[in-house]
């Protein structure tokens, strides 16, 4: 009897302790942040920016109706694939969430984001450059706030090319000859990495020669134009093979341990990267300690017409599941829309901003970069690429379209296809995919 | 009525009792009864929300086709049609298939190979490869898949190293055609060790009388491995196999953690779980994935059924 008692009694304080894990709070999901004014409006907010706490807890101070509840539910592709879950099934899906504008046309038609005309998106229009209201827009109607950017430079190992005597290249011709020239004088590494997987990188590349590789707008959903082995891309992607072949390139995955170490430790002299590729390199480990980077403009193929593009960015959108969509329309527009609110994005996130106020400030455009040496890589790179950037239109099965494009490559670089080929491949299977998923080519 | 209870054998709910009620066993026994379907019930609880009732859904979810531009609309079975007439689904299941070629023979040559040594040996060094033997198997899938992926790195393995020892060029572990390799290689560390605890069990629930038998008559120790342990635990070494079998044509873990690194040699649809997954999760094609993922749940049915068809006589199952 007694062994029973005490076996009963066991049985009791595991369920206790088990139960203790399910939450009898409110039904609202937990913060990372703290909530000010318990009585306000709580609007929940997906993003994965860093330092980004801060910027949520000064809405919440400055904000008496409207509170932000904040949590980070994963980095790109691991936040979108619970997005699309939550999309699917109609609930758990956040008031605003942060999306890079990649992905906008793939949940705007699947009708998960509301269009914020209705809310009072033109009233920040004006706060926004060309190319980042482009980004966000389709047609009339505006699916996103632009939050940041990604225009294009080009990061250099000053003290690698002044060891082996190489200019900084300027076209890609130059950049050609430097990779050779490198290799020439025996340097153990590269000059750059071709990434087969580099997806947006890839395509902003193609973009710089003239590619305009999708066009679509939601206010047609069914109709898509898909040209993605136009001449630019098959002049740029047979420059890359070339440089793959000579072996005067690495064809490394991106973002994998691998290439952040060989990023960091010199055997990539160069880093054709976005505004955020600084504070990436500047968060990567063992990194050489007499390395000295600097900052270029990104290098063109005509120097009498310089194109500029851009990598990544992102927004915030408001979900057609939130409950109060006016409040979360007023915190899209105004989490980063202060001077106060993006100098915590600089100088802790290393953000680059999108809202003219702060990207046209004489503060932004003096900014000493420490991890520069004290270059003002933005006076000298990164404003004049954001300036000339006109915008770009993906498709909305981009996620696809990437996959397609990485095998692509990767078949490429194996040697198994030529660079036209595979992007006459690429073309045939987005065509037949559109087809598939019930688009009319135009 | 006595209250004796019979400690050998539960009693089970289809046993006759000698004294039966014609409303199903005796009081004992109904309360008996109700205590076991007591304890059950959690489980079965558990059971049924995340198991039967999902299986229902996606199935219903099979039926019908959402595509990008239109809406949703029921097509019955079409989407399993396209499932069969799939090309990358159906690359996807000779890759796995060629997989269960080679990674089952590998882990079960390792496994009985292993089980037969230490069956043999009665020492403490037994007991401890044993131990070392199984250990794989308490890493979870995830976390051995990573370790491995650093050991492929050309940077951060050893491969660099040892391979310049002996002055050769260390190989491309993750290239498109040594990744299968690579990938047997993890699994067959990975399982061998719960495969060769299985063969163990077997192995020593054989009367030692009849080894000495065998011995009288002359057989050295390796005829008693093959013609005389071998065949007396074939009923397990069908169950390792049909185990091995189900899991190989599922094949998933591994790939999707070394396809973080290996992404040119590893694509989306490398198997048809990893097919399924990334319809459902990266293009967002929810129905055509649930179709896919019972297509390879029928795949994987049928083969077992088969399987265990052809090997009754020796699985014991006939």
């Amino acid at each position: 009897m007694k062994s029973k008692l005490l076996a009963a009694s066991g049985v009791v304080a595991v369920a206790a302790a088990a139960l203790t894990g399910c939450s009898t709070g409110p039904a609202e999901a937990s913060c990372t942040n703290e909530i000010l004014q318990p009585d306000a409006t709580q609007v929940s907010v997906w993003a994965w920016y860093p330092a980004f706490e801060q910027v949520v807890d000064l809405f919440n101070e400055t904000h008496d109706e409207v509170q932000i509840c904040w949590t980070n539910a994963g980095q790109g592709n691991d936040e979108y694939t619970k997005f699309s879950t939550a999309v699917e099934s109609g609930s758990g899906a956040p008031d605003v969430i942060m999306l890079e504008s990649e992905v906008l046309s793939s949940f705007s038609i699947r009708d998960a984001l509301v269009d914020l005309t209705e809310f009072g998106a033109n009233d920040v229009k004006g706060d926004y450059t060309e190319g980042a209201w482009k980004d966000v827009s389709s047609g009339d109607a505006v699916y996103a706030i632009p939050v940041d950017g990604g225009p294009m430079g080009m990061l250099y190992r000053k003290d690698i090319l002044d060891q082996y005597g190489i200019a900084v290249p300027t076209t890609w011709d130059e950049f050609a000859a430097a990779a050779q020239a490198l290799k020439d004088a025996g340097a153990p590494g590269v000059l750059a990495d071709f990434p087969t997987n580099g997806r947006a990188y890839n395509q902003a590349l193609f973009a710089q020669a003239g590619s305009v590789p999708f066009a679509y707008d939601n206010a047609e959903p069914t109709s898509i134009g898909i040209d993605v082995n136009d001449d630019g891309s098959k002049q740029v992607l047979s420059y890359w093979d070339d440089l793959v072949k000579k072996g005067l390139v690495a064809t490394d995955d991106a973002f994998t341990a691998d290439y952040n170490t060989k990023l960091v430790d010199g055997s990539y002299a160069i880093y054709v990267a976005a505004a955020w590729g600084p504070g990436y390199l500047g968060g990567l480990s063992d990194a050489d300690t007499d390395a000295e980077w600097k900052a270029a403009p990104v290098p063109q193929w005509d120097a009498a017409n310089p194109v500029q593009i851009n990598w990544g960015g992102s927004t915030f959108a408001v979900t057609s599941q939130a409950k109060d969509k006016e409040a979360a329309a007023v915190v899209a527009k105004e989490v980063f829309g202060t001077e106060e609110a993006w100098k915590i994005g600089i100088e802790e996130a290393a953000l680059f901003p999108l809202w003219k106020p702060i990207l046209e400030s004489d503060y932004f455009r003096d900014l000493e970069y420490p991890f520069f040496g004290g270059q003002q890589i933005n006076k000298d790179v990164f404003l004049e690429a954001a300036g000339g950037y006109t915008g770009f239109t993906f498709s909305p099965f981009q996620n696809y379209a990437y996959d397609q494009l990485t095998e692509q490559l990767y078949a490429m670089v194996q040697g198994e296809k030529s660079s036209d080929q595979a992007l006459d491949d690429l073309q045939a299977s987005l065509e037949a995919y559109a087809t598939e998923q019930g688009f009319t080519i135009e | 009525m006595t209250t004796h209870t019979t400690l050998s054998a539960p009693p089970a709910p289809a046993a006759p009792s000698r004294r039966s009620h014609p409303e199903g066993g005796s009081k004992l026994e109904r309360r008996r009864q109700r205590w076991g379907w007591l304890f059950v019930t959690p489980f079965l609880v558990v059971f049924a929300l995340f198991l039967v009732f999902p299986l229902f859904y996606a199935f219903g979810m099979s039926l019908f086709t959402s595509t990008l531009a239109t809406g949703t609309r029921f097509t019955g079975f079409d989407n399993y049609a396209k499932a069969f007439t799939d090309p990358l689904f159906l690359e996807g299941l000779g890759r796995v298939a060629a997989y269960a070629l080679v990674m089952i023979p590998a882990q079960l040559i390792v496994a009985l190979a292993a089980a037969l040594v230490l069956d043999t040996l009665a020492t403490r060094l037994s007991r401890l490869s044993r131990l070392l033997i199984f250990a794989p198997y308490a890493i979870p899938v995830v976390i051995g898949a990573l370790m491995w992926s650093f050991l492929y790195s050309p940077r951060f393995g050893p491969s660099a190293t040892l391979f310049d020892v002996v002055g050769l060029p260390a190989p491309d572990f993750l290239a498109a055609d040594s990744v299968f390799g690579s990938l047997v290689n993890i699994v067959t560390w990975q399982w061998s060790g719960y495969y060769m605890v299985v063969i163990y069990a077997a192995l020593r629930s054989i009367d030692p009388a009849v080894y000495e038998a065998a011995r009288i008559d002359g057989a050295n120790g390796w005829q008693t491995a093959t013609r005389i342990k071998v065949p007396m635990i074939s009923s397990s070494m069908v169950m390792v196999i049909t185990f091995a079998l189900i899991g190989t044509l599922q094949f998933f873990t591994e790939p999707v953690v070394l396809r973080n690194i290996a992404q040119g040699a590893i694509d989306a649809a490398y198997t048809p779980n990893m097919y399924a997954y990334s319809l459902a999760f990266s293009y967002s094609q929810f129905n055509y994935a649930s179709a896919i993922a019972f297509s390879l749940g029928i795949l994987v049915f049928a083969g077992s059924y088969v399987f265990l068809f052809l090997t009754r006589k020796q699985s014991g199952l006939k």
